[in-house]
């Protein structure tokens, strides 16, 4: 399977403080990785990193062997795709019109989004369960609502690479799994790949293949799911003793509780 | 339910065919009105010169040239206000936030205080103060980011606040017949406006430049970092659209003065009506601007005629009460 994002010796810091130090990594075709760690360890940096927004400070990140500065902006975003932590709306718009800002990197300078943009920005709606409020001003939505119509715009976009930063920010637990779902299936299917940032250990074991696990000062782990997600590290991880119940499939990790 | 959606295209040239219409009408409306009035088949003739000397000249030499550099201006302050509103992502900026109008001010009542009474002398005056003021905000807030985002509007703010006390300094030194002329200035006045060739030419440049960024400048509503994601180079279209909009600005506001209203108020009325597509905001908002100071000229040269009002007074008499019914009868703008 071909290497959809590779990252050769990357080196990240942000206000001095080290993300991760000389990370090598792969995220092949179908591939799924998820970045764990604590509050404030760099993992919203490392993956504006991935996706390109930020330079590293050592090494090179590369889309399908090709770096950033070689591709250009526009060829770079029918690539990747980011799902940002906060999407901000200073101005009214409808929530058809805001999906449709993920065709932008598609279309030429002069074009118009005809009918073929809109059904697939309908598509993408219908994919988050959001078919009914293509109509609606972006304005009048939940936080849950508004996050699920930044995902149809992500997958509006059609990447290759999907890059997302806290997905499940303020969704309902059906909801949780239904886009992890949804993107699960979109990267088998598309043979895409994947990098998420979560806080939930056991979605993240159930949704990813690699997890990358960020100890802060630069010390990392990367690793299949199944090796690195134990309860000693996740417990080194969080700072917090973690407990593990069940076994293989069916793992689940649980904090321990002060009596 | 499903959204049926008329091509957003169809629909957008049917809005400009109609505000373009629209346009043409207040034109034809500046020519016909004043002390001569002209029925609109004698304009006509007019134009296609068939008629005698008085309405000639008074159509052809004096109506025609003011009304197409009112309607420049417009066009300009409505496109710079437009433009700025979204740069700035502030639905409240227009194109004075920066400083730009205050500059001109102080270059042109410099001017006259020492004596300038050529319509051209005073133009360039304010030309260059309107220059003078872009380059000191531009050049202490360079940079790009969110926090120079704050400190571009801050600078442009003090700007201001300085060209404001400099200009109050000038007023109460002047002598008391050069008052008026000033006041007039300040306000706003399209009677003094020279070729409008000229500024008819910065505003069709400016139009097609921002068009060029219109689907950028969408994306770029939805935030810097989304608009980076999807391909947009951020700091080199704001950075351009920055110039671009102060310029179109010191452009209208050489020419007529700093008529207050048009910059702020159209864009955003026409984004209430139209939604906030910059490919249709962008032109809409243009015509609409111009329209709307167009008309604005022609009643302040006659409704109390043969006295002149300042262009500047009239265009908040008639945005003010249209703007608060839309705001009252819309309330969508969060």
């Amino acid at each position: 399977m071909s290497a959809l994002l590779t990252t050769h010796a990357l080196t990240v810091s942000i206000a001095g403080q080290s993300v991760v130090q000389g990370l090598s990594m792969t995220v092949r075709a179908g591939e799924r990785l998820v970045i764990l760690g604590r509050n404030g360890v760099g993992k919203t940096t490392l993956l504006h990193t991935l996706a390109g927004l930020r330079a590293p400070d050592a090494g090179e990140v590369l889309l399908a062997g090709q770096g950033y500065a070689a591709l250009g902006a526009r060829a770079a975003a029918r690539q990747r795709g980011l799902l940002t932590q906060h999407q901000g709306d200073a101005f009214a718009a409808t929530v058809l019109d805001t999906v449709l800002i993920g065709r932008h990197p598609h279309l030429a300078r002069w074009a118009w989004d005809d009918a073929a943009e809109v059904a697939l920005a309908q598509e993408a709606l219908a994919a988050v369960g959001l078919a009914d409020l293509a109509g609606r001003e972006i304005h009048t939505l939940s936080g849950g609502e508004r996050q699920r119509v930044a995902l149809a715009t992500l997958l509006a976009q059609q990447p290759r690479v999907y890059l997302l930063d806290e997905p499940l920010a303020h969704l309902d637990l059906n909801h949780q799994v239904a886009v992890l779902d949804i993107i699960s299936r979109r990267v088998r299917d598309e043979a895409a790949a994947l990098v998420m940032v979560l806080h939930d250990v056991n979605l993240a074991a159930r949704f990813s293949d690699q997890a990358l696990l960020l100890y802060g000062a630069g010390e990392y782990e990367l690793g299949e799911c199944a090796a690195v997600l134990d309860a000693p590290r996740l417990s080194r991880l969080y700072g917090h003793p973690l407990r593990v119940l069940g076994e293989g499939e069916t793992r689940w990790f649980v904090p321990e509780l002060p009596e | 339910m499903v959204v049926t959606m008329a091509p957003a295209r169809k629909r957008a040239f049917l809005v400009l065919a109609l505000l373009a219409a629209a346009a043409l009408a207040s034109v034809w409306l500046a020519l016909a009105v004043g002390s001569l009035a002209l029925s609109p088949a004698e304009v006509w003739a007019v134009l296609w010169g068939e008629a005698d000397g008085i309405a000639y000249e008074v159509v052809i030499n004096l109506r025609l040239p003011r009304a197409l550099a009112a309607f420049a201006c417009g066009g300009l302050l409505a496109l710079a206000g437009a433009l700025m509103q979204v740069l700035l992502r502030n639905p409240l900026a227009d194109p004075y936030v920066l400083g730009i109008s205050g500059g001109a001010a102080v270059g042109a009542l410099a001017a006259m205080l020492l004596g300038a009474t050529a319509v051209l002398n005073i133009e360039l005056a304010a030309f260059v103060g309107a220059l003078a003021a872009m380059a000191l905000v531009f050049g202490l807030a360079r940079g790009d980011g969110s926090w120079t985002q704050t400190r571009l509007l801050l600078t442009g703010v003090i700007v201001a606040a300085g060209c404001g006390a400099a200009v109050a300094l000038m007023l109460s030194l002047a002598p008391d017949h050069k008052l008026r002329g000033m006041l007039f200035w300040l306000m706003g006045d399209a009677s003094q406006a020279g070729d409008p060739l000229a500024v008819l030419a910065v505003l069709a440049l400016g139009l097609v430049l921002a068009l060029f960024f219109a689907r950028d400048l969408n994306v770029l509503t939805r935030g810097p970092l989304l608009a980076a994601t999807l391909g947009v180079p951020v700091a080199r279209v704001r950075g351009v659209l920055y110039l671009v909009a102060s310029l179109l600005t010191a452009a209208a506001v050489t020419s007529v003065g700093s008529v207050g209203f048009v910059g702020l108020v159209v864009p955003h009325l026409v984004r209430l009506v139209l939604g906030n597509d910059q490919r249709v905001l962008l032109p809409a908002a243009t015509l609409a601007g111009g329209a709307l100071l167009t008309v604005a000229d022609t009643l302040a040269r006659t409704v109390i005629a043969p006295q002149q009002l300042p262009v500047g007074v009239l265009t908040a008499l008639i945005g003010v009460p249209v703007f608060l019914f839309l705001l009252a009868r819309a309330p969508r703008q969060g």
